[in-house]
């Protein structure tokens, strides 16, 4: 009997035992995950609010009136907001119009872009022919030499184009790009040849059996299937082109037709214009001013964003 | 007869290849290839551009230019230095801090999505027109009379000495140029953020690459996260190393003060030849660097496929 009430207590006591082990280890994971999750949280939060910073200090900074920025005690929260920042910004940039001018130029850019590098990202990773890796060569050549080290004879060569002096127009570029020499364009040709690799060569091969000649096999089959990437080169094309001043300042553009041009110079207008000196003021009226340009690709990005990340991680960015 | 059909179309399909890639091949040669021609020939030639005609005149002067811009200029070399130092020591921070950031936001977690757009931000944001129009403003800021003010709200004081954590950090006798290293790097943490948002999704998209049945092997096996870290997902990633070097070093070139003085050079001095010497040095310079670095980091690369 006695044997048996030991051997009971022992069994019970290796039991609790057992289970405190369990207890413990849950414990020390779940704590482990915990922390890392707080390392994690510390880390992305920090960062995100060090990205986030100066435009939250802007958008508040530009809703700011006189008085607010003579008072010391006001911080992000103005006392007594104001739109003129904005009325008057919008007024000095033509807002409407340039905002116009500059999406028709970046948006018909980033079409011809989309069509010349897919078609050549296609060429790239569809057919054989000789001297292939030498030109690929010169694809990277493309992405890696500094647009600086040609800019000299390009300008020259849009000087005198022909009998023409094509500066100060947006032909250069249009040309430029309708030849695959665009803004970043060896990016583009990459990143399209890296996608339509990894397409499966079968619905071509179906396309071609049922008879599709190859250039509809291409627009009709190929693009329809590399909607991530096309998704991924006109975000890139879209934002890099809007925000160059490069080119518009090599090929001379007209300020007044490109946003990025006239921001550059909108602190010395705002402050000839409506006779401001002082500084302080002034930079309410430029940050207003920076926050109208960021608007338009800020919305565009927002309402793109999630196909966008997603985009880049199934194009074959990465090769 | 069999043999002859392939053919043709072999050869078919080369001619519509080519035929797909026809513009471009226009474009390279029109605009690349001629132009480095052309500035090799400036960098030889004293260049005197006729603003009236727009054409211009060249007196052939040999490597006089490339002996001016080492041996004369006052600041060249000096500004080439500093630049290849920048792009040097920003390269590895940026990588790594990129590799870093990729690797926590590959979980999946609440708020992912949101995370993952304000580390794009910087992309859009880092316009050099809001720069320059930011730059403008800071300009008159620390020149204006109001410059007390402003600059004293601007400037986040936190009330924390600094000096004397870093000395602490001394004290524990690391190295001093290991410590000035960290302590730079998180001094320039902005333009390190900045500057890795396209290396953060490139490195998203390669961590998402690698397959789970790797990780699987790593577990059964007992291995800690460290080691399963150096073992699989550093090997894996190594490809994407690559392109991410290749990407910042051109990035980070293209932005650096001697591009903008070689710019500078042709446009406001109007000394072309000069301007081209330049630009084909640090271009050679840094095609020279990516070469060696790539050369060296392929060697050790595995790739899985």
């Amino acid at each position: 009997m006695q044997l048996v009430q030991d051997y009971k207590a022992k069994m019970q006591s290796l039991k609790e035992d057992k289970r405190f082990a369990n207890d413990r280890r849950k414990a020390v994971r779940v704590s482990k995950k915990f922390i890392l999750g707080l390392f994690k949280a510390v880390v992305l939060i920090g960062i995100s609010y060090l990205i986030l910073s100066p435009l939250i200090g802007m958008v508040s900074n530009s809703f700011f009136s006189d008085t607010d920025r003579y008072n010391p005690m006001v911080y992000l929260f103005p006392a007594n907001p104001t739109l003129e920042r904005y009325q008057t910004s919008i007024k000095v940039l033509k807002y409407g119009k340039i905002l116009f001018t500059t999406m028709l130029y970046d948006l018909s850019l980033m079409a011809i872009q989309l069509v010349v590098c897919s078609l050549v990202g296609y060429g790239f990773a569809r057919f054989d022919f000789p001297f292939k890796k030498l030109l690929f060569g010169c694809v990277v050549v493309m992405i890696v030499l500094p647009v600086n080290t040609i800019m000299l004879p390009l300008y020259m060569t849009f000087r005198n184009f022909g009998p023409l002096n094509l500066l100060s127009t947006p032909v250069p570029m249009f040309i430029m790009t309708v030849f695959g020499c665009g803004l970043r364009s060896g990016l583009y040709i990459y990143i399209f040849n890296q996608f339509f690799r990894g397409l499966p060569k079968e619905i071509e091969e179906a396309a071609f059996v049922d008879g599709a000649g190859m250039f509809y096999t291409y627009s009709r089959i190929m693009l329809a299937n590399a909607m991530p990437s096309v998704i991924t080169v006109s975000i890139f094309s879209l934002v890099w082109q809007y925000n160059d001043t490069f080119y518009a300042r090599m090929f001379t553009m007209d300020a007044n037709t490109l946003l990025s041009m006239k921001i550059s110079s909108f602190t010395s207008t705002i402050s000839n214009s409506f006779n401001i000196v002082d500084p302080t003021i002034l930079k309410l009226y430029t940050y207003a001013g920076v926050i109208l340009m960021i608007l338009p690709v800020m919305i565009v990005y927002i309402l793109l964003q999630r196909q966008f990340i997603e985009g880049v991680e199934r194009s074959g960015i990465v090769g | 007869m069999n043999k002859k059909k392939k053919m043709t179309l072999a050869t078919k399909r080369a001619i519509v290849g080519l035929l797909f890639l026809s513009p471009w091949i226009i474009g390279f040669l029109a605009f690349y290839v001629r132009s480095l021609i052309m500035s090799i020939q400036f960098s030889l030639n004293t260049v005197n551009i006729d603003t009236a005609n727009g054409g211009y005149t060249l007196t052939f002067n040999g490597i006089k230019n490339f002996i001016y811009a080492f041996a004369e200029h006052g600041s060249f070399s000096q500004t080439l230095v500093l630049s290849l130092q920048d792009i040097l020591i920003d390269v590895p921070l940026i990588v790594f801090f990129s590799l870093f950031m990729a690797m926590l936001m590959n979980k999946k977690f609440r708020g992912r999505t949101l995370v993952r757009a304000i580390f794009f931000l910087p992309v859009i944001m880092n316009s050099e027109a809001i720069i320059s129009a930011i730059d403008v403003i800071r300009d008159l800021m620390m020149g204006g009379l109001s410059a007390t003010s402003g600059a004293m709200s601007d400037a986040a004081s936190s009330g924390v000495n600094m000096d004397y954590y870093i000395a602490l950090f001394g004290e524990l006798a690391l190295p001093d140029s290991l410590l000035n290293y960290i302590v730079g790097a998180v001094g320039r943490i902005n333009d390190i953020i900045s500057a890795s948002g396209v290396q953060i999704v490139i490195f998203i998209a390669a961590l998402q690459s690698i397959p789970s049945s790797l990780y699987e092997v790593a577990k059964i096996e007992g291995a800690t996260g460290y080691e399963t870290f150096w073992k699989v997902t550093f090997p894996m990633v190594m490809p994407h190393i690559i392109t991410n070097i290749v990407y910042t070093v051109v990035d980070s070139f293209v932005n650096s003060d001697i591009v903008t003085m070689a710019y500078e050079t042709a446009f406001l001095q109007q000394n072309w030849g000069l301007s081209a010497a330049m630009s084909l040095i640090t271009t050679v310079i840094v095609c020279l660097i990516l070469g060696v670095v790539c050369g060296f980091i392929q060697k050790r690369t595995f790739y899985y496929n």
